[in-house]
């Protein structure tokens, strides 16, 4: 049984444990990188300093909320002087000069950064197999075919992988349309996308502004409450960050709510899904149940619009946010006859294909002639979409869905870009909307592996949302 | 040949914002730095950076919307405009497309005798991009990216200006007006205020013509050449039965002439659409008219004080108010002293301006020197010294070369306007002048200012000119 943040730190304020033994355990395993989910692990002479100061603070009994705690942190987040680099080759030799928001806050709070995870190149993919670096192995196996290597989701696929392989205590990675929650399901770990405008985007390698969320993977819903202490913090250098006060996840985790809650089941989510995945749903109902929690019905009028608008939206904002990848300034250039050839040759081959696919749909929806029937009519349907969750969460405190439509595959079983997508058809709806939701583990499937329910708040209720997520994992006992 | 055409032109304003820090970075917003001085993470494009609204470039806008009378609307969306260019690190420049922040303005130009009216469809609130220099090495292109970021208000007019005196007029108007409100510090040779031309030929009468748009003229001689050229080709073009191209032209200041940069068959598609790192601008009627008072007295609010008010000459006037800083240092003037506006107006504008001039010097140098010009005035308008001797001394004390009062002293320059004195002196001169004497009682006048020349040669040009004048009337008339 993996120990929770709370229990590691008690025991290095115990002394049990020192720092450094803390670090040496888990960087063993990283470096070992056994399932490909690292793309680069922090040297020990690097994070020395940091491990003594941390010591030091245990010594002098004045530790910080997340001191000597070893990270894994999505090769997504600008790391000073640690190389990021997207999973892509065009970043492959990119060393930052300035550190994320993001990751500046877990600094501060003294956890230590064990290495950059693996992701689906520029965090599109639901597979992780789109990384330049090689796809990232699920720790778990199907047991009716144990020899197979299963993806671990994506896009953070390898902050996932890392957490469940136990190279790092929790990881840090990003959402869009799900690669939080998503990877975090097949690894039968806590995956929590906070509401859009939590947590800064500042530093953060853009895939789609609008949508782009970071968030905590970790063992537990605790944890999770730990990390968004640490992360979640109005930033003025995003200008879509929210200025509203923030609560206190940890305190109160475990306190019953004090009236009763109902939950809404969308109807339409659980069309054509697989016995597996219902019984997850029927078996989160039947154990909250007892708890003066109400379920209840509701129905979606706009959820099969989700998948297409949210693959309108993020790719064009992607094809802008990606254009700054020309071989000019930084990151990899190769030869041309002339300016167009360096700019094509540095992109063809700096970019895998579903990052050119994705540019190139992104491009095609804002062409002139196409933009008012895709984009346009793409902007119009995201917000009957948001208009739809404000209407159910009127009726209901939270919604109840699986998070993924099926258990982990294979590597290399999808490859056809459809069905890859269809993957996130129950996350994409809840990043459209800007609502946060958080995927728990819930159960095993037929096969052995982990599946996930999804809990979706109202915005800015993730201290809510994480109680609840607290109470079914209890009850649900996973991990036990 | 061109008789029987006319132009059609409608122009497009770039202005720099007179901001300390840029659109979206706190990246100084400076000309003149060395090289890549002015760029920080943001301005070049680096992974991860988000873009923050400066509010000042939105004060700038709202105070241009009100010296333009213009609509200012409360709600404005920023839009990337989306194009490849090593000078352009974020692969695309945040502008507004769709919901600028101004909407129908319009500004009055002198058009002669009467004044016309000249429409302005929109302005909104854009980024500069950085410098691409091609000149320096055969092998290599330079880029200068403190450029990228600095805030611009494009400024779009509609086809409304006829004539190249016209376009010039305009502009000037608005570079003015954009001074007085210090909103842009006009400084075209530093790429300040740019244009773009949009031109095209009709008969009088006629349906609009296709346009040419000659880009980024940057000195009111280079618009005025570009115009006729082009006006001329495409008169030339039509004439000998072609048609005009809808091209993007560059104009070479070496020889004079526009040429086709590309054809619109090869224009970019923009992919315009709203920056989703920044939020809509939404600003309050509070915030608009927290700004209107900062506006500052309009340069034809001026001129109409300075004529009706001060009574001072059109023309004198119109010549102050050419240029804010000439205002500053005639306004710091008629504040310091009882001299009257009038005798300063001419005087600034006449031997003040042709010093600053020969000398090389800005207007605003005379700011530290308003003082001892008063001084000077006022031994004049007191008649200490007469206006000759004051012209003389002028530059002497614009040099610091001591007081006004001082180098009179020095100089023995003190105009005479002892009536003894002087008696004495016109008295000498009328000594064998019984004709003269005689010609002036038969009624000829001429004879008088004769007299007057007579008598300031024998002060050596000291004498009070006025006075003499009155004590030989008294005397002749006897």
């Amino acid at each position: 049984m993996k120990q929770s943040i709370s229990q590691i730190k008690n025991s290095l304020k115990k002394k049990s444990i020192s720092v450094e033994e803390l670090h040496d355990e888990f960087f063993k395993k990283a470096k070992l990188n056994s399932n490909n989910a690292y793309n680069l692990i922090t040297d020990k002479a690097q994070n020395k300093s940091l491990i003594d100061e941390s010591q030091k603070r245990y010594d002098n009994s004045n530790s910080l909320p997340l001191d000597g705690i070893p990270l894994g942190i999505k090769d997504l987040f600008c790391t000073k002087g640690v190389r990021t680099t997207a999973s892509s080759k065009i970043l492959s030799n990119f060393i930052p000069n300035y550190e994320s928001f993001v990751t500046q806050q877990l600094l501060n709070d003294g956890s230590i950064f064990i290495g950059k995870n693996n992701c689906d190149e520029f965090a599109m993919g639901s597979s992780n197999e789109t990384s330049h670096f090689g796809p990232v192995i699920n720790p778990w196996k199907n047991k009716n075919e144990p020899n197979n290597n299963l993806v671990p989701g994506g896009s953070s696929g390898g902050s996932a992988a890392a957490v469940a392989e136990g190279s790092c205590v929790a990881s840090m990675g990003t959402d869009t349309g799900g690669s939080i929650r998503q990877p975090a399901s097949l690894c039968g770990i806590v995956g929590l996308k906070p509401t859009f405008g939590s947590c800064s985007r500042w530093g953060i390698v853009a895939f789609a502004s609008s949508l782009d969320q970071a968030g905590p993977l970790t063992n537990c819903v605790e944890d999770a409450a730990h990390i968004l202490n640490s992360i979640n913090k109005y930033d003025f250098n995003d200008s879509t960050s929210s200025n509203h006060k923030r609560d206190d996840y940890v305190k109160d985790l475990n306190k019953k709510f004090e009236k009763k809650i109902k939950i809404g089941i969308p109807s339409d989510y659980l069309k054509d899904v697989s016995q597996d995945i219902l019984n997850q749903i029927e078996n989160a109902k039947k154990v909250l149940s007892q708890h003066d929690i109400e379920f209840i019905d509701v129905e979606f009028t706009t959820t099969e619009y989700a998948l297409s608008t949210y693959y309108i939206l993020a790719p064009a904002e992607a094809s802008s946010n990606l254009a700054r990848y020309d071989g000019i300034r930084y990151g990899v250039r190769e030869k041309g006859e002339n300016l167009d050839d360096i700019y094509l040759n540095s992109r063809t081959k700096g970019f895998g294909d579903e990052v050119t696919r994705r540019i190139l749909i992104g491009a095609y929806v804002l062409s002139a002639g196409y933009y008012d029937a895709y984009y346009r009519q793409a902007q119009k349907v995201r917000r009957l979409i948001k208009n739809d969750f404000e209407r159910i969460l009127k009726d209901v405190d939270f919604i109840l869905t699986p998070t993924t439509p099926n258990e982990a595959f294979k590597i290399g079983d999808k490859l056809d870009p459809i069905s890859m997508y269809k993957n996130d058809i129950y996350t994409v709806p809840t990043s459209l909307a800007g609502l946060p939701g958080v995927s728990i583990p819930s159960g095993l499937s037929s096969n052995g592996l982990p599946l996930g329910i999804q809990f979706i708040g109202n915005y800015f209720q993730e201290k809510k949302l994480l109680q609840l997520a607290a109470l079914a994992e209890k009850e649900l006992a996973f991990n036990e | 040949m061109s008789n029987n055409w006319e132009m059609v032109i409608g122009l497009e304003v770039h202005a720099q914002l007179k901001t300390s820090s840029k659109l979206f970075s706190s990246s100084p917003n400076q000309f003149g730095s060395e090289p890549n001085e002015n760029v920080n993470f943001i301005d070049s494009g680096m992974p991860g950076m988000l873009p923050v609204l400066n509010f000042a470039c939105i004060e700038k806008a709202i105070k241009t919307g009100f010296a333009l009378n213009f609509t200012i609307n409360k709600y404005s969306v920023f839009e990337r405009k989306n194009y490849f260019y090593p000078d352009l690190p974020q692969g695309y420049q945040i502008s507004q497309f769709e919901f600028p922040i101004l909407t129908e303005g319009f500004i009055n130009i002198d058009n002669g005798q009467d004044q016309k009216k000249i429409r302005i469809e929109r302005a909104h609130l854009e980024q500069d991009a950085g410098k691409s220099i091609h000149d320096i090495d055969p092998k290599y292109s330079f880029i200068d990216l403190n450029r990228v970021g600095t805030p611009l208000l494009e400024i779009v007019s509609y086809p409304d200006l006829t004539s190249a005196d016209e376009v010039v007029n305009y502009m000037s108007s608005l570079r003015q007006i954009l001074m007085y409100i210090d909103v842009c510090d006009g400084n075209m040779q530093e790429g300040s205020l740019r244009a773009d031309v949009n031109l095209s030929i009709r008969k009088p009468g006629g349906d609009l013509g296709t346009r040419c748009e000659i880009k980024n003229l940057n000195s009111f001689k280079f618009i005025r050449q570009a115009i006729e050229f082009e006006f001329q080709r495409q008169i030339g073009v039509l004439e000998s039965g072609g048609q005009i191209e809808q091209n993007t032209m560059l104009f070479d200041t070496n020889t004079g002439e526009t040429r086709a940069m590309r054809s619109k068959e090869f224009s970019h598609d923009y992919r315009y659409f709203p920056d989703p790192d920044l939020l809509p601008v939404n600003i309050t009627q509070e915030q608009i008219d927290n700004i209107q008072p900062t506006l500052g007295e309009l340069p034809n609010q001026k001129l109409d004080r300075y004529i009706s008010e001060l009574k001072i000459e059109k023309d004198i006037s119109k010549i102050i108010i050419s240029e804010k800083e000439n205002t500053e240092v005639f306004e710091q003037m008629v504040n310091d002293t009882e001299v009257p506006p009038k005798l300063i107006a001419s005087w600034l504008v006449g031997d003040i301006f042709a010093f600053v001039k020969e000398n090389n010097l800005d207007v605003s140098s005379l700011m530290k020197k308003t003082k001892v010009i008063v001084e000077l005035l006022k031994l004049v308008s007191d008649d200490v010294i007469s206006n000759k001797v004051g012209k003389e001394i002028l530059p002497k004390v614009l040099k610091g070369e001591g007081s006004p009062s001082e180098i009179v002293k020095k100089m023995g320059l003190e105009q005479v306007s002892d009536s003894s004195e002087l008696e004495k002196i016109i008295n000498e001169s009328l000594q064998d002048e019984e004709d003269n004497i005689a010609k002036f009682q038969g009624g000829s006048d001429r004879v008088l200012g004769y007299f007057v020349g007579k008598c300031l040669k024998a002060t050596k040009g000291k004498g009070n000119p006025k006075l003499i004048n009155k004590l030989l009337l008294e005397k002749l008339q006897k």
